[in-house]
């Protein structure tokens, strides 16, 4: 026991003797914050967009401007040539063309029925589908106008009764991205700093050779192991609860849940990532191993976690792959009691499943870390 | 004592000991002596329990490196050959550290290694990274002997250090000697086996000889001349082909000439004017270890 004090005696000496460590525990934690959750929004504002009205009525100039008064659009061009706006789809200047041809109004009119073309960049085909979505409803918006305006205009023959949605958002009335994003922020901060940094600490160890000196002292394996993770779980613990404070005041993040549950969830969560670390350790023999190593399975943890596409759209075996990623209940559970305030019981079944996974992880770590050291 | 029976290691195809039977004696200085890739550090790290051999076992003062290690731990002090101390802490927090892990304090273990520690004491707030290769090795020496340890085996503990840290250490290795400490040592320097009391020719994981060093260059059989002379190359080549049971060798600057019978050094003087080496000086000289060490090599055939 005195032994395990005395080596995290010296490892708290080493880490903040560390020039880059304290810069990584304070700084990080507040770039990330700030960059990510504003950046990497899923609602899209202001998208630009072109207008070929080759019609030229007040029928289409009110369609235009109905694009013109919605929020999502910029109209950065009008022209009559559809060959140039495709030309700035080609290349990039644009990413929407709406085309409105010649006897729009007349078609409209005569047969109740026109068309228009929309064109959509879609390289990213989830920009795609949102403007998309965005540009049908401003077109169903004007449609129902013009029913209205028209009275008993063939049209309602189409639509003949309207089934009007009301929705309300709960756990997040306002659709706040910032609330989704700040959780999702902290599970992967707290996870690199648990699996990143001990295995690039232990790692190093065996790097310099000073493993060598330890080992032909009385120290024991575990021991050595304890006094390893130990720092690593009150440091991304207290990550946890910098990030969470930083959300507060950055971005208002509401706390509906039990703090307490949170952190006896994390600090389970903790052992799991942890003990990844130490895996990881067993499979290197330098740091620049490790970096790469950790790379790969860190970036396929986040990317399933459910961080920004939903882990449900995820196709049924990436579902039942994730049942493996402890990212995605961490993830799941923190989004939960912050946002939904939910409570022991409804994320007990999560409990049990990570304490199983960390006894597996740190039993096949401690395993793995015996035979090859 | 350290008794060593019958030991192998083989790491993939390469056998880095082969079958070795040796006796260490308790409270003096037993030098392994061989050049890079002889097996020193592999049965250093049989020793101190940091490997486990395919085959054979390891008595260090009666217990089993493999099946006792941990008694064998507490009583052993290890040097390894590279700089194995933390870098990022200071030369007293690195004593301090290795102190309480055997549970005892640097202020209580202080007497043992003041005659090492003192000469890196000014600089104990100093940074392990930042010392010098010599304070390096004194300071690794401390914290291999803070917890007064029976065994200290120091694996080529004066690799990369000048020549006055050199002498200065094989002083302190005396001292420790003078308590009753049992010091295993390695080394690829022939200079240094003549301090210790017993020495051990080790080539390619085979024990060529084991003996006092005085002993070793005593039992060398044969006639040993320094050759002096220009055109070094063509001399070497022009003597090896004089007669046969002749071996030349480069020896610093000079050429190590051995005969295997009393030669005529007039007539060698003769051969080799006649070959165009004009000024050439012939004298005979005692055999140092390196001699040994290489007609042990060819003789065994492990050339």
């Amino acid at each position: 026991m005195q032994t395990i004090l005395f080596i995290l005696q010296k490892e708290f000496l080493q880490i903040f003797r560390n020039k880059t460590m304290l810069p990584i525990i304070v700084l990080v934690p507040f770039i990330q914050l700030i960059i990510l959750v504003n950046a990497a929004t899923l609602e899209m504002k202001r998208i630009n967009m072109e207008v070929v009205d080759n019609d030229m009525s007040s029928s289409s100039r009110k369609l235009v401007d109905r694009f013109r008064a919605s929020p999502f659009f910029s109209i950065t061009r009008t022209t009559f040539s559809i060959k140039e706006a495709e030309k700035d789809l080609l290349e990039g200047r644009t990413g929407f063309v709406l085309h409105i041809m010649p006897g729009f109004e007349e078609k409209l009119g005569k047969e109740s029925k026109a068309s228009v073309q929309l064109l959509v960049d879609a390289v990213n085909g989830m920009t795609a589908s949102l403007t998309n979505a965005y540009a049908q409803s401003v077109i169903s918006d004007y449609n129902s106008d013009m029913v209205k305006a028209r009275g008993g205009n063939a049209f309602i023959s189409i639509m003949p009764k309207t089934i009007d949605i009301e929705s309300s958002y709960w756990y997040n009335p306002q659709l706040n991205f910032k609330y989704y994003m700040v959780p999702g922020i902290l599970v992967i901060l707290v996870s690199m700093i648990g699996a990143f940094l001990t295995a690039l600490n232990i790692v190093r160890e065996k790097e310099t050779g000073t493993i060598e000196q330890i080992n032909v002292t009385p120290i024991r394996k575990y021991h050595f192991i304890i006094g390893k993770l130990i720092p690593f779980w009150i440091i991304a613990l207290f990550e946890l609860a910098f990030g969470l404070f930083l959300g507060r005041i950055l971005f208002g993040m509401p706390v509906v849940g039990s703090l307490g549950l949170l952190f006896l969830f994390a600090s389970v969560y903790l052992l799991v990532v942890l003990g990844l670390g130490l895996l990881l350790s067993t499979m290197a023999q330098s740091q620049q191993q490790v970096m790469f190593l950790s790379f790969f399975f860190l970036i396929t943890f986040i990317l399933m976690s459910g961080i920004f596409t939903p882990a449900e759209s995820m196709p049924a075996w990436g579902q039942k792959a994730n049942l493996l990623n402890p990212f995605a209940y961490f993830m799941r559970v923190i989004r939960m009691i912050l946002l939904k305030g939910s409570g022991f019981k409804d994320i007990a079944g999560d409990l049990i499943s990570i304490t199983i996974f960390a006894a597996i992880t740190l039993g096949m770590a401690i395993w793995r870390y015996r035979k090859a050291a | 004592m350290i008794s060593i029976s019958n030991i192998s290691k083989t790491f993939g195809q390469i056998a880095a000991l082969s079958n070795i039977t040796l006796e260490i004696p308790a409270k003096q200085i037993f030098g392994f002596i061989g050049p890079d890739g002889a097996g020193k550090t592999t049965l250093f790290r049989l020793i101190t329990t940091l490997m486990v051999p395919d085959s054979g076992a390891i008595l260090v003062n009666g217990f089993d490196t493999v099946k006792e290690y941990r008694r064998i731990r507490m009583f052993t002090g290890y040097m390894p050959g590279r700089f194995s101390l933390y870098m990022d802490l200071t030369v007293e927090e690195n004593l301090n550290f290795y102190a309480t892990i055997f549970g005892t304090t640097l202020e209580k273990n202080y007497h043992l290694i003041k005659s090492v520690y003192s000469h890196i004491e000014p600089f104990r707030k100093r940074l392990a990274g930042k010392l010098s290769g010599g304070m390096k090795q004194k300071l690794a020496l401390s914290c291999a002997l803070i917890h007064n340890p029976e065994i200290l085996v120091l694996d080529e503990p004066t690799t990369g250090v000048d020549a006055v840290s050199r002498k200065e250490f094989w002083e302190l290795l005396h001292e420790l000697k003078q308590k009753g400490m049992t010091i295993v040592v390695s080394t690829p320097y022939m200079d240094e086996a003549a301090k210790c009391d017993t020495i051990a020719l080790v080539h390619k994981g085979r024990l060529l000889e084991t003996d006092k060093p005085g002993k070793i260059t005593g039992s060398f059989k044969e006639h040993l001349f320094a050759v002096s002379g220009e055109n070094q190359f063509r001399l070497i080549n022009d003597l090896r082909n004089y007669q046969p049971g002749v071996s030349a060798y480069l020896f610093g600057q000079a050429i190590h000439l051995s005969f295997n019978t009393k030669p005529d050094i007039n007539h060698l003087k003769m051969h080799l004017a006649k070959s165009g080496h004009g000024d050439v000086k012939v004298e005979p000289i005692m055999p140092s270890v390196e001699d040994c060490f290489i007609s042990s090599m060819t003789s065994s055939g492990n050339h």
